[in-house]
Order: C-alpha cells, then sequence, then structure tokens
C-alpha cells in the first residue's frame, strides 16, 4: 500500500497535525471529548455544529446502527453561545468550529463569537434540521452568501456539502464563488428505517442521514466530482474506516480527510490509521491528491 | 451488524412502590450487572434505563418519558436497545450502595450472588425497592432519611458505622450527592480506586458515538467507557458539580 509522510504545511488554512480530523457530530459536545480525540491521534477537530440559538434536538430514537452505517437523527443540538467557553481552553489546537443558522446573518452572528476559532466549517449540508442545513445548503445562491459573510471574520472557511443534491458540482462552485478556503464532502446520506413489527419509522424524527461504510463510495465519486469543478481544497469525508480509504479518498482528490461513523467500532481508529498510512520514507501527499483523475 | 431496537411485549407490571413499577416483557436480554438499555416508547422518546433482570426494567417516574411508559400495560409494546455499556467489574469482598432507584442494577448484582453487604437507602420505608429480595441474598442494612425504616439518615451513615476498608469492591449507584458522600470517605481512606460509580448523563445515541453523555475532565462516555467507573476517574471534574442537558448547556 502508498504511504505519505505527514503534512509540513498548512491544510485549507488549518496547521493539521495529520491528514484526518475528527468529523462534526461526533464526541464533539465538550471540550474536554474534544481533547481527548486530539489526544488520541485526530490531526484536527471540528465541533458539533452550533447555531444561533440553544436546541435540545429530536426526540429519540436519535441514532441506529445499520448494516455498514449508522442513521441519525439528532436534530443539531447546541448550546449556542455557551459553546465558546467550552472550548476556551483549547485555544492554539487545530479546532474547526462547525456553525449553522437559518439564514446568512444567523451565520454570520455565530461565527462572530468564535475569535479563537482556526477555522469555520458551514454546516449547509444537515439533512434532519427543518430550515437549517441542507434546507438552505441546496440552494447555491444562499450557499455562496452564507460563505461571503462568514469569510468577513477573516478566518478558513470550509462549506460542507449535501449529497441529496443532482449536481454536487454547482453547490461547490457557490461555495467557492462566496470565497470558501476548502469544501467538506459529504453529510450524510439522507435515509430512515421502519421497525417492522411496530409499523412505524424507528427514528423519533421518522428520516435521519446515513453515514458509516455504506457511503464511502458515494463520497468518493463526490470528491472525484468536485475535484474537477473547483479550485480549492477538498476535504473527503463519508465512511472512512481504514488507511486505504483515506489514499483512495486522496486520489479522488481530496487533501485531508474527516472521519466520524467508525468511532463506533474504535475511538482509538486515529492512531490505527496513522499507523498503517505514515512513514518517514512515504511520499508527500500531494503527490497523490487527485492523480486518479482520466 | 444492525442494531436496530428489539420490540418486546410487556407481560407483567408490577408495582413496587407508589413511584417505581417492573415492566416484565417476553424476551431475554443477556446483560452483566451494570449495563443498560435504551427503552423506545413508540412516538414518545427512547431513554436509558437499568435492567432489573434479563427480562425486565424498573423506573421511577421522573420525567415525560417516564410518565408516559407508566401509562402502559400489558401487551403493549416497547422497543429495546442494547445491552450497552461496560457494568460493574466487583472482585474480592464486596459492597453494595445504593439509594432510591440507584437499587435497580446494584440488584442484578446481588441477585448473581456477587454482594456481601448490602446498603439500601430510600427517603421513606413505602420507597424501599427490592428490600426484600436482597434480604435473602446479601448482608442488607436499611437506611430511611425520615427513619421510618431502618437508620435514620442517610447510607453514609451506616458507612460511618463500619470499616469500609474491609471491603475490596465499593459498588455505587444513586442520586450523584450521594455517590459523593461514598467517594469522600473512600477519598479520605485513599480507597476511591475500589469505588466503582454507576453514572447517569443525558444520553441520545448510547454507542459512543454523539458524545451528549461526555463527563468532563477527561471526556469519558457514560454509555461506552461507563456507566460504572472507578473513583479516581471521577473525583476531579464535573462529579456532584455539573452535568449537561439535552442541548449540551452545563446545568
Amino acid at each position: 500500500m502508498i504511504q505519505i509522510k505527514l503534512p509540513e504545511e498548512e491544510i485549507a488554512g488549518v496547521p493539521l497535525k495529520n491528514h484526518m480530523l475528527l468529523a462534526a457530530g461526533i464526541l464533539g459536545t465538550t471540550g474536554a471529548s474534544l481533547k481527548r480525540m486530539l489526544a488520541l491521534g485526530a490531526g484536527g477537530v471540528v465541533t458539533k455544529s452550533i447555531g444561533p440559538n440553544p436546541i435540545p434536538g429530536h426526540h429519540g430514537p436519535a441514532l441506529i446502527p445499520v448494516d455498514c452505517g449508522l442513521i441519525n437523527a439528532m436534530g443539531l443540538p447546541n448550546p449556542s453561545k455557551d459553546f465558546v467557553e467550552e472550548i476556551s481552553p483549547l485555544k492554539g489546537e487545530p479546532v474547526v468550529v462547525s456553525i449553522f443558522g437559518g439564514t446568512p446573518a444567523e451565520f454570520g452572528e455565530v461565527a462572530s463569537w468564535f475569535s479563537n476559532a482556526a477555522a469555520f466549517e458551514l454546516n449547509l449540508s444537515c439533512p434532519h434540521a427543518e430550515g437549517y442545513g441542507a434546507a438552505i445548503g441546496v440552494d447555491p445562491r444562499i450557499v455562496q452568501e452564507c460563505t461571503e459573510i462568514v469569510k468577513t471574520y477573516n478566518k478558513p472557511v470550509w462549506v460542507k456539502l449535501t449529497p441529496n443534491v443532482t449536481d454536487i458540482k454547482m453547490i461547490g462552485k457557490a461555495a467557492e464563488k462566496g470565497g470558501a478556503d476548502a469544501l467538506v464532502a459529504i453529510n450524510t446520506v439522507k435515509a430512515m428505517r421502519i421497525s417492522t413489527e411496530l409499523c412505524r419509522p424507528v427514528l423519533g424524527n421518522v428520516f435521519g442521514g446515513l453515514s458509516g461504510k455504506a457511503v464511502f463510495p458515494i463520497a468518493v465519486r463526490s470528491v472525484y466530482d468536485l475535484y474537477e469543478a473547483v479550485g480549492i481544497p477538498i476535504i473527503g469525508c463519508g465512511g472512512i474506516t481504514t488507511a486505504d480509504n483515506v489514499v483512495e479518498m486522496m486520489m479522488a482528490g481530496a487533501s485531508a480527510v474527516e472521519i466520524g461513523s467508525a468511532i463506533y467500532d474504535s475511538v482509538n481508529v486515529f492512531s490505527e490509521i496513522a499507523a498503517d498510512l505514515y512513514a518517514e520514507d512515504g511520499i508527500p501527499a500531494e503527490e497523490i491528491v487527485g492523480c486518479a483523475h482520466v | 451488524m444492525s442494531e436496530m431496537p428489539e420490540v418486546v411485549t410487556i407481560t407483567t407490571v408490577v408495582d413496587e412502590t407508589p413511584t417505581v413499577k417492573t415492566f416484565v416483557f417476553d424476551k431475554l436480554f443477556a446483560f452483566r450487572p451494570g449495563q443498560f438499555c435504551m427503552v423506545w416508547i413508540p412516538g414518545v422518546d427512547e431513554i436509558p434505563m437499568a435492567f432489573s433482570a434479563a427480562n425486565s426494567i424498573t423506573v421511577m417516574k421522573v420525567g415525560d418519558a417516564t410518565q408516559a411508559l407508566f401509562s402502559l400495560k400489558a401487551g403493549d409494546k416497547l422497543g429495546i436497545r442494547g445491552p450497552f455499556g461496560n457494568g460493574f467489574f466487583p472482585s474480592g469482598k464486596v459492597l453494595a450502595v445504593a439509594g432510591g432507584i440507584g437499587v435497580t442494577p446494584l440488584f442484578t448484582l446481588a441477585a448473581s450472588g456477587e454482594v456481601d453487604t448490602f446498603i439500601l437507602g430510600a427517603r421513606t420505608k413505602e420507597e424501599l425497592v427490592f428490600a426484600e429480595d436482597l434480604e435473602k441474598v446479601s448482608d442488607l442494612k436499611i437506611a430511611t432519611d425520615d427513619g421510618t425504616y431502618g437508620f435514620h439518615g442517610f447510607v453514609t451513615g451506616i458507612i460511618d458505622q463500619i470499616d469500609i476498608t474491609s471491603y475490596d469492591t465499593i459498588c455505587v449507584c444513586g442520586p450523584e450527592m450521594m455517590m459523593k458522600g461514598v467517594l469522600d470517605r473512600l477519598v479520605a481512606k485513599g480507597i476511591e480506586n475500589r469505588g466503582q460509580f454507576s453514572m447517569h448523563r443525558y444520553m441520545k445515541c448510547a454507542v459512543g458515538v454523539c458524545g451528549s453523555c461526555c463527563m468532563d475532565d477527561h471526556g469519558l462516555r457514560v454509555c461506552k467507557d461507563g456507566p460504572v467507573f472507578t473513583g479516581d476517574l471521577i473525583k476531579s471534574g464535573e462529579f456532584a458539580h455539573h452535568h449537561r442537558g439535552p442541548s449540551g448547556r452545563k446545568e
């Protein structure tokens, strides 16, 4: 298998310790859990998505493990502005703050709270929150406006995209036009399960988003598509569980990756993958980013 | 590996006390004492709950979801996910200290013959749960806050009358201020690593992914790294100080 070197420069404006970040929504609610994931080998962490008001989230069941993945409908639970204090002990660490809002102005308001963020990741892609996430992230004009307004806070802006669109390239280009420093692809794929015995949907919210191994091929295809459409870095996200998956994502066009659902099997997934992925005599990652494009 | 909720049918509802009921269902779950399950009340919510036997949960009415659960009767259906978490891992001579509905996981530990001495506390005599059964399987000592049965006071009052250092493992479950009282006494003797505390936190996923139940300062997940933690892991941080609600705000 191809092995690579650790990054020597910033990736998409963030000084990552390796090419793998903790994905948004996974163990990202508290400063202590984010700190723990950095200690366990994450090259950077993305926080739980923070919005303009505290939200308790959807009623349960909110997450169901299924074959080859997880379906969740958390409903964007978040402590809103209280989260500033939550992550203040992490100042100087590669902490990307995920933010959401219902309008560009709300994105701007939330961004204004986090002066210590290494970067912002705009959640324009959560598939199960009415009026937020993918509900507005399918509109190229709104995606561009949200990116522009957060960009005024002079930090790298990453835009996380939903795969639940006809043409992800169009949304990616809108983010690039708005000044995005990177695209993150993909958020979860809209999905649901039904209890046949109870004859009703399992999730409290009826439908949710599928993550994990099941979506890896969709994520690879999305990154491949975006790489042909935009000139900014792409962060690959969706179902990565092995070092070979990281290499595959990079060959599709990803400069770095985010890992989330693999935590279900092992909280040590970052160090486990790193042991296979990195070698002192490995090649620079830049040499394989996008190399599969024919 | 799909872990969809297992749908069970309630066969019996037992009134344990005015505020506690046991729901017996028609399927068995292979759990270790101290492990928990997620109970799906269809159309309402899903909540963490300790097993009181392989085919039952024992529930105190504390909020909307448990109130909805209390309205269910034999023949009604629930969804069960689990068992989850680590459970107790006692060795040697074992003391169990339970307060209120925290008796449930420790009752299963005693029922499996793993408890030598059991200190059971409740607000008042009629809120004592499982006392008769515990009498048969352990050396049972009872405390009630109002003195209507046994020792008049808290479980810590009984602890102060015994030599706690004579126990190799002290398993504890109950209200957090009560558990703090026990931990303080273990710390005073320098034996907090012998304490095994079953923690309760707001949970959403129960499988170690979402982070809702993570505790300060180590970021440990109550659902996956716990719910049972040794005293040395919780003595600093949020224990008996704060916890987080559904939104993640400190309460």
